[in-house]
């Protein structure tokens, strides 16, 4: 067995809203968990502030700065009361053209999601506003997750964006774990990954013919992203 | 006759079970391979996985927040009777959808592709959808649910003859590189590849091999099973596991279903069937009698037949 494959998981538990120290010590590969204050946010949050220029009605630079890619499993079980057993992030790559402005203005420090980003969104956004990337395990732990959650402190645009699209302010425990996936440095665990996994992955095309019928805009190899 | 209220009953417990405990032969293998990876990160990834669908069940939730895009295959016997007839049938499954989105609780994920209308109960236009199969000297019904997350893992292409099995092997390989970097697939997955048919059909096949055959089932044609057993193998040695971290455990099992195709052409639709593998069967004999299983038993000798009959 090798080094690599000897190494563990090291475990760590944060308070929201975390300081600069506590997001410089984590590594790539930490399982972090959160206490305090999540909200979420996907295209319906993202395209209400940035194409309509709607501000929140709330003060979201107030919440902590922690923000999650996801909608949660949920239901209203009373007006104004919601039972929320499940959670489960949604792809971040494609809110990745939002996070520059987004980071900045609401003062976030910690993006959960599922799967990162590209790295030079890490070295340009993420890095010079101390902000980290968490990603979700697996990505269909729900059900861990929604042990985490305490229960719903707010909703905002529910009627107006639905209840998978609203953003929804959690009040979470030990909600985890989460991947550090881009670090206080920018530095990506999945990056680091591609590389180790694309020179055995690359041997496995050896002796396959081309296709006969390409497509338009298949221009990438096998070794790079199609996001 | 099948009465219209068993129907109702059955398909609410199955969106429950299918959502809160998929069916064992996933969550074995998924355990098995958590034995055997030796990357710290494949392993951790695995365990949790493990842990997940253990608090699922104890806690009664949902195993994904992600319902995915919930759907039913209904096979009728062909002597079967359904109380209010296949308008009902359809009504029914619909209003459970609708149902259990609120009672379990589901995400109403269904939205109108362009205003993005959302009636929170995961039914709309063509939504669930229900696919028909049909069954001789039978007089139950069969009904699958199935929830499948929807955005990622799925291709088609148009291969040729001259593309062969080695050009099959590429795309399968272009598959697992698009979506198993970062997890996409939420790999280990069940990949499901059709051959053959027109495009709609082997797109519709792959979906129905990943979705609708047990893990560890193997093809009775031998060269597919062959064939399947390659791609497994091919899947495992690519180096990427759970998350796209470094691993070998990323295929839960290949089902290739094939259907006659134009002379000229091999069309090949893929899709990758993640491991929160939500489905769960039931057959409702002609007594009302339900039986409940985890085999969805879909693909039959006569739902494979090559002849007239
Ligand atoms: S692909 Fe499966 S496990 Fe992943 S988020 Fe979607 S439904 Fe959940």
């Amino acid at each position: 067995m090798t080094d690599q494959e000897k190494k563990t998981i090291r475990e760590v538990y944060l308070s929201l809203p975390v300081s600069p120290e506590d997001l410089d010590s984590l590594k790539l590969g930490d399982a972090v968990y959160l206490n305090g204050l999540v909200f979420t946010g996907r295209e319906g949050v993202y395209s209400r502030i940035f194409e309509k220029n709607i501000e929140p009605p709330i003060d979201i630079r107030e919440l902590g700065g922690a923000t999650f890619h996801c909608s949660p499993a949920i239901s209203e079980t009373s007006p104004g009361v919601y039972n929320v057993p499940s959670v489960t992030a949604t792809a971040s790559f494609r809110f990745a053209k939002y996070m520059p402005e987004f980071l900045k203005r609401y003062g976030i420090r910690i993006v959960i999601g599922k799967g990162g980003m590209a790295l030079d969104i890490y070295k340009q956004a993420f890095r010079p506003n101390g902000t980290i990337y968490l990603t979700t395990v697996g990505y269909g732990l729900g059900a861990i997750y929604g042990r985490g959650i305490l229960g719903v402190k707010d909703v905002i645009w529910k009627e107006e964006l639905g209840f998978a699209q609203a953003m929804w302010i959690l009040e979470v425990e030990n909600f985890g774990p989460f991947l550090v996936e881009c670090d206080a440095q920018g530095e990506s665990l999945f990056e680091k990954a591609n590389a180790e996994i694309n020179t055995k992955f690359l041997k496995l095309y050896e002796g396959l013919p081309q296709l006969a019928l390409k497509r338009l805009g298949e221009v990438c190899n096998p070794d790079t992203e199609v996001f | 006759m099948i009465k219209s209220e068993t129907i109702l009953k059955t398909a609410r417990e199955l969106n429950i079970k299918a959502a809160i405990e998929g069916p064992k032969d996933v969550r074995q293998k998924v355990a098995n391979m958590e034995k055997e990876e030796t990357h710290h990160l494949s392993k951790y990834v695995l365990g949790k996985i493990l842990e997940n669908y253990d608090a699922a069940i104890k806690d009664r939730r949902p195993m994904c927040a992600d319902t995915g895009l919930p759907r039913y295959y209904a096979k009728v016997g062909n002597h079967a009777s359904i109380e209010g007839g296949m308008v009902t049938l359809e009504k029914l499954l619909r209003q459970a959808t609708a149902e259990t989105t609120a009672s379990i609780p589901l995400r109403p994920n269904r939205v109108h592709p362009f205003s993005r209308k959302d009636y929170n109960n995961n039914v709309g236009i063509h939504a669930p959808t229900v696919d028909y199969s049909f069954e001789p000297d039978a007089d139950w019904l069969d009904i699958t649910v199935v929830h499948k997350g929807g955005l990622f893992g799925g291709d088609y292409r148009m291969l040729f003859p001259a593309d062969g099995i080695p050009g099959l092997k590429r795309f399968y390989l272009d598959s697992l590189a698009e979506y198993f970097r970062r997890g996409m697939s939420c790999q280990p997955a069940v990949i499901g590849v059709g051959v053959g048919g027109t495009k709609d059909v082997c797109v519709r096949l792959s979906k129905e091999a990943a979705c609708l055959r047990v893990v560890g089932d193997r093809n009775p044609d031998p060269e597919i099973a062959k064939l399947e057993e390659e791609l497994i193998e091919l899947g495992n040695q690519s180096g990427f596991g759970p998350m796209g971290f470094p691993g070998n455990s990323a295929v839960l099992d290949v089902h290739i279903e094939v259907a006659y195709a134009h002379t000229g052409g091999m069309p090949v639709g893929i899709q990758h069937f993640c491991y929160a593998q939500r489905r769960m069967s039931a057959r409702i004999s002609s007594n009302d009698k339900v039986e409940y299983r985890e085999d969805p038993m879909w693909f039959t000798p006569y739902y494979r037949r090559d002849t007239i009959e």
